[in-house]
C-alpha cells in the first residue's frame, strides 16, 4: 500500500478498494510505529479521521477531486485551523491557528486529509532539523544522521513511507536538501507559484512552498492542488496554472543540460560527484546533451543569502512579542522586559543568531554595506542564470556537496552548516523552480540527490525532465530498511 | 536679539476608504475593541498584506490637488520598531520613494499670500490604540485602528509663526475634505498633526535645533503648543542654553509641552523595502482617471465666487471653507431672484450664527438652500423687511414652515400701500407736536422717533423705505 | 567586521532579545565570524548594479476597496496571553 504512487492511491479510493478512514488509520498506525524518527510535532487522529469520514462521504456521493481522501503530512509552518501550528518554535508552542493557510485550504477543498504536522528547523532556519524546539529528526536511512532541513520531518516521513506525500517550504534549499538526504523527490516551485498566505514567513522574498514526495509524478499531482494564483498573496503570480501532470511524459530528446562549473568544484564530495555524473549519463542515454556553463557569482550566493534572509527574518519575527498570541515569559517587570524575556525564552539559539545578524545588517550605517550590497549581488546571480539559459534548457548538478551527516556534526559551526545549501540557495535568490530527485547512493550507502533547475515558471518542464529519469531508473522506488 | 521661529508640519490624514489599506477589515470608527481587527491587522503568523486601490487613488488625488509630482513608481518599506499597538513589529510605510513628491499650498497671512512647500506625501498604515485607563496597572490594546490608511503630508520648514502654521493646517484641512479623502474629524484622530519647531536669530540661515511636538488634536491647541514651544526655546537660548532635539507632548490642561518618556532611546528604524509588496506602479490612465474626479478646489472656487457673484474676498473665503457650505451658497444664490451678495450675508451672518450656536454642520441645517432663497425673495419683492425676515428665519429654523407660510400665519406681510402708510404717519405726526418742533429747530436725531412710532403702530410691517420717504417729504416742507 | 560588546548589546536591545552578560563573548565571536563570512560579497564589484528586492520583479496588484472580513475577536483572542474586555493587556506603557 505505502509504496503505491499517489495516483494509484487516489484511484483505489475512488474505486472504493479502500476507504479514506482505512487508509488514514493505516498511515496513523505507521506514524505511531515510527515515532522514534520524531518526524511529527502534532498528530491528531480524531481530527484526521473526521476528515477521512468526510472524504468517504464525498466519494460515496461521487464528489471526487484529485486527492480526495488521501492523507497528506504538512510541515508545521503551514497554519492549520483548530490544530497546533508551532513552526518548530517554543514561541508558538501553544499556538492553535484560528485560520487555514491557502495551501491547506486548497487541499481541504479537494478533500485531502491532514495526517499531521511535521517537525522542522525552528522557523525553517536550519539544514539539519536540529534547531527544532521539538528535538532532532532522524534520517530513516541511518538514524545517526540528520534528515536535512528545514523540512526534515516531511522528508523523513515520506522516505519512511509513513506519509504518502507531504508539503514543505524552501527558502534556501529546505525542500531539496532534505529530499536529497532522504532519497526522495522535493520540488521548489517558481517564486509566486504557490501561495505564501498562511505559510509562516522566514524570508518573504525567498520562501516558497512545494511538494515532498516519492516521485516527480506525485509532486505534479500535489502541485496541481496547491499551486495557483491567490488574491491574498501580493507576490502570487496571476496567470493560468498549467496541469503539471499533463506533460510529464514529454520527450526530452535533444534536451540541453547545463552543468555549471561552480557546482562541480572544490567542496564537492567525490562519491557524490561520481553518483551525479552517472545519473547525468542516464540523461544522455535519453537523448539529452550536456553543456558546460558558468554561473560566476553563484559561489557568493551563501554570503548574499546570509544577509538577505536574516534581514527579512529579523523583521518577520518581530510580531512574536507575547502580546496577542504565543509564548509570554511568566516573570517580567515593565513592557520592554516582557518583550526581551519573552523573545529570549521563545526563540532558540540559531533563530536568535539570525535575528541579531539581520538587525545589524539593516541598522543605520550598515545598510548599504550589507543589505544593499547583497541585493545588488542578488541581481548579478539572477542575471547569471538568465545568461546560462541562453545556452541550455535546464541546469543540473548535485543538490548538496555531501550526503547526510551525523547528528551533532555541524550544530556548533553555523558556517559549515550554511555551506550545505551552496548549490540550492542561488535558485531561491533568482526565484527559479528546482527539484531534487534520487540519483543513487554514495559509498556509505546514503542517498544522493540530483538537482534540476528550470527557467522561471517553467515548472512543468522541470517535472517532466525529472519524471523521464524516474521512468528510466528505479532509484526513487527504493525505501530505507524498515520502511519497505 | 530678534528670533525667527521656523516651523514645519507633518500631518497624518486618515483616508476615507471602506476597508483598511492592506486588509479587508472595516475602517468604521467606534466599534467594540478589536472587533474590526482581522487576521492581517493583528499580524497572525503567516498573513500577508494586499494593497487597497482606493487608498492609492486618494493619495494621487491629494497629490494632484497640491500640484505635486506623482511618482509613477513608489515603494513600500518596513519601519521596524517594537510597540504594543504595532502588531507586526513594523509599520508598512513609504520611505525612499513616496507616492507623492514635491508640491505646494498657498495660505493667507497678514502680509498677503504665502506659498508653503510640500516635501512629500506618503502612504502608510495607522497603528492601533493603547488605552491607558487602568486595567490593574496594565495598558489595554485595541487594534481596530491598526491598518487604517493614512497619508503623511510633510511640509517644508516654511512657516514663521504659529498663526502661519494654523493657516496652513486649516487650508490642508479644507482641502482634504473638498477632495473627500478624509472626514477631517480631529477629535476622532482622522486628521492629526506633528509640528517641528525651532528658532534662530533673525537673518541667520542655518536652522536651529528642533523639537517635535506630537499628536496635537485641535487648531487651538496647535497654535498654543507652537507658541509655548517658541517661547520656551527663546528663553533657553537667551539664557545661554541649548535646545535639545527631542519629541515633546503638549499638555492642553497645563498649556505647556513636556518631553515624551517612551521615545527616550535613539531610534533605528531599519527601513527596507517590504518583500511582501512589489513596487506600486501607476500608469497614465490611472492618474488621468483620478484627475477627472478632482472637484473645483477651494482657491479656484473662492476666486470664481468673487468674480461671478461680486462677493468680497472675505465672504468668498468663508463660503468656500467647506464644499458643503459653498454648494449651499450656490444653490441658494441660484434659486433666489435676489442679490447673491444678500445670500452671502445671510449665510455668513444669521445662518452661521444659528449653526454655531447649535454646533451643527451646514448639511444638518433645518433651513435648506431653497428655503433660504425663498426668504430672500420675499425681502427682494418687498413682502417683508430685512428685520422681519430675521423673525421669519427664526420660525423657519424652528420648523414652523416655509417663509410664505410663516409670513401669512403671523401676518407679517409688509405694508407697501403708500396711502395706508401716509395715513398712519399723519396720525403719528398729529400727536407729536413737541417732537416736530424739535426737528424743525435742527434736532434731526428725532427723525428716528417718528420712524419708531410708525413701526410700532404697524408692528414693524411698514416698508421702511417708504416710511422714510413720506416722513421726509412731510417734515421737510 | 569584528563586533564589540557594546554593539552586540545594542543589537540585542533593538531586536528585543535579552542576553546574559556571560553570553556576550560568545555572541561577539559568533556574529563576528558570520559577518566576516558574508563580507566575501565584497569580492564582487557591484557599483551601479540596481538592487533586486523581488525575484523576477512584478508590480503591485491592487485590491478593490470592499470590506470582506467579519468580527473574529473571540476566535483570535482564544490564544491571547492576557486579555480583558476585548483588549490585549500589556505592562503599563508610559508616554
Amino acid at each position: 500500500m505505502h509504496n503505491k504512487p499517489l495516483s494509484k492511491i487516489a484511484d483505489d479510493l475512488v474505486t472504493k478498494r479502500v476507504s479514506s478512514v482505512e487508509l488514514t488509520q493505516y498511515y496513523l498506525d505507521r506514524v505511531a510505529q515510527h515515532q522514534h524518527l520524531n518526524a511529527f510535532i502534532t498528530v491528531d487522529p480524531e481530527f484526521s479521521l473526521a476528515q477521512a469520514r468526510e472524504a468517504d462521504r464525498r466519494i460515496q456521493q461521487g464528489d471526487v477531486a484529485t486527492l480526495t481522501g488521501v492523507p497528506i503530512a504538512h510541515k508545521d509552518i503551514f497554519c492549520t485551523k483548530g490544530m497546533l501550528t508551532t513552526c518548530g518554535s517554543r514561541i508558538l508552542s501553544n499556538f492553535v491557528s484560528p485560520y487555514d493557510a491557502t495551501v491547506i485550504d486548497r487541499l481541504n477543498q479537494n478533500g485531502a486529509v491532514i495526517l499531521g504536522k511535521t517537525n522542522m528547523d525552528e522557523f525553517a532556519m536550519g539544514s539539519s532539523n536540529e534547531t527544532s524546539y521539538y528535538g532532532a529528526v532522524k534520517n530513516p536511512w541511518d538514524h545517526a544522521t540528520v534528515p536535512g532541513g528545514s523540512s526534515g520531518g516531511s522528508a523523513a516521513a515520506v522516505a519512511a513511507r509513513i506519509a504518502p506525500a507531504a508539503t514543505g517550504t524552501d527558502t534556501g534549499g529546505s525542500i531539496r536538501q532534505p529530499a536529497a538526504f532522504c532519497g526522495i523527490t522535493g520540488f521548489k516551485p517558481s517564486y509566486g507559484q504557490v501561495s505564501r498566505y498562511g505559510m509562516i514567513a522566514f524570508a518573504s522574498s525567498l520562501d516558497q512552498g512545494g511538494p515532498i514526495t516519492r516521485s516527480a509524478a506525485d509532486a505534479a499531482l500535489l502541485l496541481n492542488v496547491i499551486a495557483g494564483f491567490d488574491a491574498r498573496d501580493s507576490t502570487s503570480v496571476q496567470q493560468p496554472t498549467p496541469d503539471f501532470a499533463a506533460g510529464l511524459d514529454g520527450d526530452i530528446q535533444g534536451l540541453r543540460i547545463g552543468l555549471p562549473a561552480q557546482f562541480f568544484g572544490e567542496g564537492l564530495d567525490n562519491s557524490v560527484e561520481r553518483v551525479v555524473r552517472a545519473a547525468l549519463g542516464e540523461y544522455e542515454k535519453l537523448g539529452a546533451t550536456l553543456i558546460d556553463i558558468d554561473l560566476p557569482n553563484s559561489a557568493l550566493c551563501v554570503p548574499c543569502y546570509y544577509v538577505l534572509a536574516p534581514s527579512e527574518a529579523s523583521s518577520n519575527l518581530a510580531r512574536y512579542d507575547g502580546v496577542r498570541y504565543g509564548h509570554r515569559a511568566s516573570d517580567y517587570g515593565d513592557l520592554i522586559d516582557m518583550y526581551m524575556k519573552t523573545r529570549a525564552e521563545g526563540f532558540g539559539g540559531e533563530v536568535r543568531r539570525r535575528i541579531m545578524i539581520g538587525t545589524y545588517a539593516l541598522s543605520a550605517g550598515y545598510y548599504d554595506a550589507y543589505y544593499l550590497k547583497a541585493q545588488q549581488l542578488r541581481r548579478l546571480i539572477a542575471q547569471d542564470f538568465e545568461q546560462a539559459f541562453e545556452k541550455c534548457d535546464v541546469i543540473m548538478g548535485p543538490t548538496t556537496p555531501t550526503t547526510a551527516f551525523a547528528i551533532g556534526a555541524k550544530s556548533d559551526d553555523p558556517i559549515a552548516m550554511y555551506l550545505n545549501d551552496i548549490y540550492t540557495i542561488s535558485v531561491n535568490l533568482a526565484g527559479l523552480p528546482g527539484i531534487s530527485i534520487p540519483a543513487g547512493w554514495d559509498d556509505a550507502g546514503k542517498p544522493v540527490g540530483l538537482q534540476i533547475i528550470g527557467q522561471y515558471f517553467d515548472d512543468a518542464h522541470v517535472l517532466n525532465v525529472a519524471h523521464r529519469l524516474q521512468t528510466a531508473t528505479d532509484w526513487h522506488q527504493r525505501a530505507p530498511v524498515g520502511a519497505e | 536679539m530678534n528670533w525667527e521661529p521656523v516651523i514645519g508640519l507633518e500631518v497624518h490624514v486618515q483616508l476615507l476608504t471602506r476597508s483598511k489599506i492592506f486588509s479587508g477589515a472595516s475602517t468604521a470608527f467606534g466599534a467594540d475593541a478589536n472587533t474590526q481587527a482581522c487576521a492581517v491587522d493583528i499580524a497572525l503568523p503567516g498573513v500577508l498584506p494586499v494593497m487597497n486601490e482606493q487608498a492609492a487613488r486618494m493619495a494621487v488625488k491629494f497629490g494632484l490637488a497640491v500640484d505635486a509630482k506623482i511618482n509613477r513608481r513608489s515603494v513600500f518599506a518596513r519601519k521596524n520598531y517594537f510597540y504594543p499597538d504595532l502588531p507586526k513589529g513594523y509599520q508598512i510605510s513609504q520611505y525612499e520613494l513616496p507616492i507623492v513628491g514635491e508640491g505646494h499650498l498657498t495660505i493667507d497671512t497678514d502680509d498677503g499670500e504665502k506659498t508653503i512647500g510640500i516635501t512629500r506625501a506618503h502612504l502608510e498604515e495607522d497603528a492601533g490604540k493603547s488605552l491607558h485607563e487602568d486595567f490593574h496597572g496594565t495598558t489595554g490594546i485595541d487594534l481596530n485602528r491598526a491598518g487604517t490608511p493614512l497619508i503623511e503630508i510633510v511640509s517644508e520648514p516654511d512657516m514663521r509663526s504659529a498663526q502661519e502654521a494654523v493657516a496652513y493646517l486649516k487650508k490642508l484641512h479644507t482641502l482634504v475634505r473638498y477632495l473627500e479623502i478624509c472626514d477631517g474629524n480631529m477629535q476622532e484622530g482622522s486628521f492629526r498633526c506633528d509640528a517641528n519647531v525651532s528658532v534662530r536669530p533673525l537673518g541667520q540661515r542655518k536652522l536651529g535645533t528642533r523639537a517635535e511636538l506630537k499628536n496635537i488634536n485641535s487648531f487651538r491647541f496647535i497654535e498654543r503648543a507652537i507658541e509655548y514651544e517658541i517661547e520656551r526655546q527663546i528663553d533657553i537660548l537667551e539664557d545661554g542654553g541649548t535646545v535639545v532635539q527631542e519629541t515633546r507632548l503638549y499638555d492642553p490642561d497645563k498649556g505647556e509641552t513636556r518631553p515624551m518618556r517612551t521615545k527616550e532611546e535613539a531610534h533605528d528604524y531599519r527601513y527596507f523595502p517590504d518583500p511582501d509588496l512589489p513596487p506600486l506602479e501607476l500608469d497614465e490612465p490611472f492618474i488621468e482617471e483620478v484627475r477627472r474626479t478632482l472637484p473645483e478646489l477651494p482657491d479656484a472656487k473662492q476666486q470664481r465666487f468673487v468674480a461671478e457673484y461680486a462677493l468680497s474676498h472675505e465672504d468668498a473665503t468663508q463660503l468656500t471653507a467647506s464644499r458643503d457650505l459653498a454648494d449651499y451658497f450656490e444653490a441658494a444664490a441660484g434659486a433666489t431672484k435676489g442679490d447673491a451678495k444678500n445670500v452671502a450675508n445671510w449665510i455668513v451672518g444669521e445662518l452661521s450664527a444659528y449653526l454655531n450656536k447649535e454646533n451643527k454642520e451646514i448639511n444638518e441645517s433645518p433651513v435648506n438652500a431653497k428655503q433660504l432663497a425663498l426668504l430672500i425673495d420675499r425681502i427682494h419683492d418687498n413682502t417683508i423687511s430685512g428685520k422681519i425676515a430675521k423673525e421669519v428665519f427664526e420660525a423657519m429654523w424652528n420648523g414652523e414652515g416655509n417663509a410664505d407660510e410663516i409670513i401669512a400665519d403671523k401676518g407679517l406681510k409688509q405694508i407697501t400701500d403708500s396711502d395706508a402708510i401716509e395715513a398712519i404717519i399723519d396720525e403719528v405726526l398729529a400727536r407729536s407736536a413737541a417732537q416736530i418742533e424739535q426737528y424743525k429747530s435742527g434736532q434731526t436725531k428725532v427723525f428716528g422717533y417718528f420712524v419708531g412710532q410708525v413701526m410700532k403702530a404697524t408692528q414693524g410691517k411698514a416698508n421702511p423705505q417708504q416710511v422714510n420717504e413720506i416722513l421726509k417729504r412731510k417734515l421737510d416742507v | 567586521m569584528a563586533l564589540d560588546h557594546h554593539t552586540v548589546k545594542n543589537i540585542a536591545r533593538l531586536a528585543r532579545l535579552q542576553i546574559d552578560e556571560s553570553n556576550i563573548d560568545r555572541y561577539v565571536s559568533e556574529l563576528s565570524r558570520i559577518l566576516d563570512f558574508v563580507e566575501q560579497m565584497n569580492q564582487v564589484d557591484t557599483a551601479g548594479v540596481a538592487p533586486l528586492a523581488h525575484p523576477q520583479g512584478g508590480r503591485l496588484r491592487l485590491r478593490e476597496d470592499v470590506v470582506t472580513e467579519t468580527d473574529q475577536r473571540e476566535a483570535f483572542q482564544k490564544v491571547a496571553p492576557e486579555k480583558e474586555a476585548g483588549l490585549y493587556l500589556v505592562p503599563k506603557v508610559i508616554e
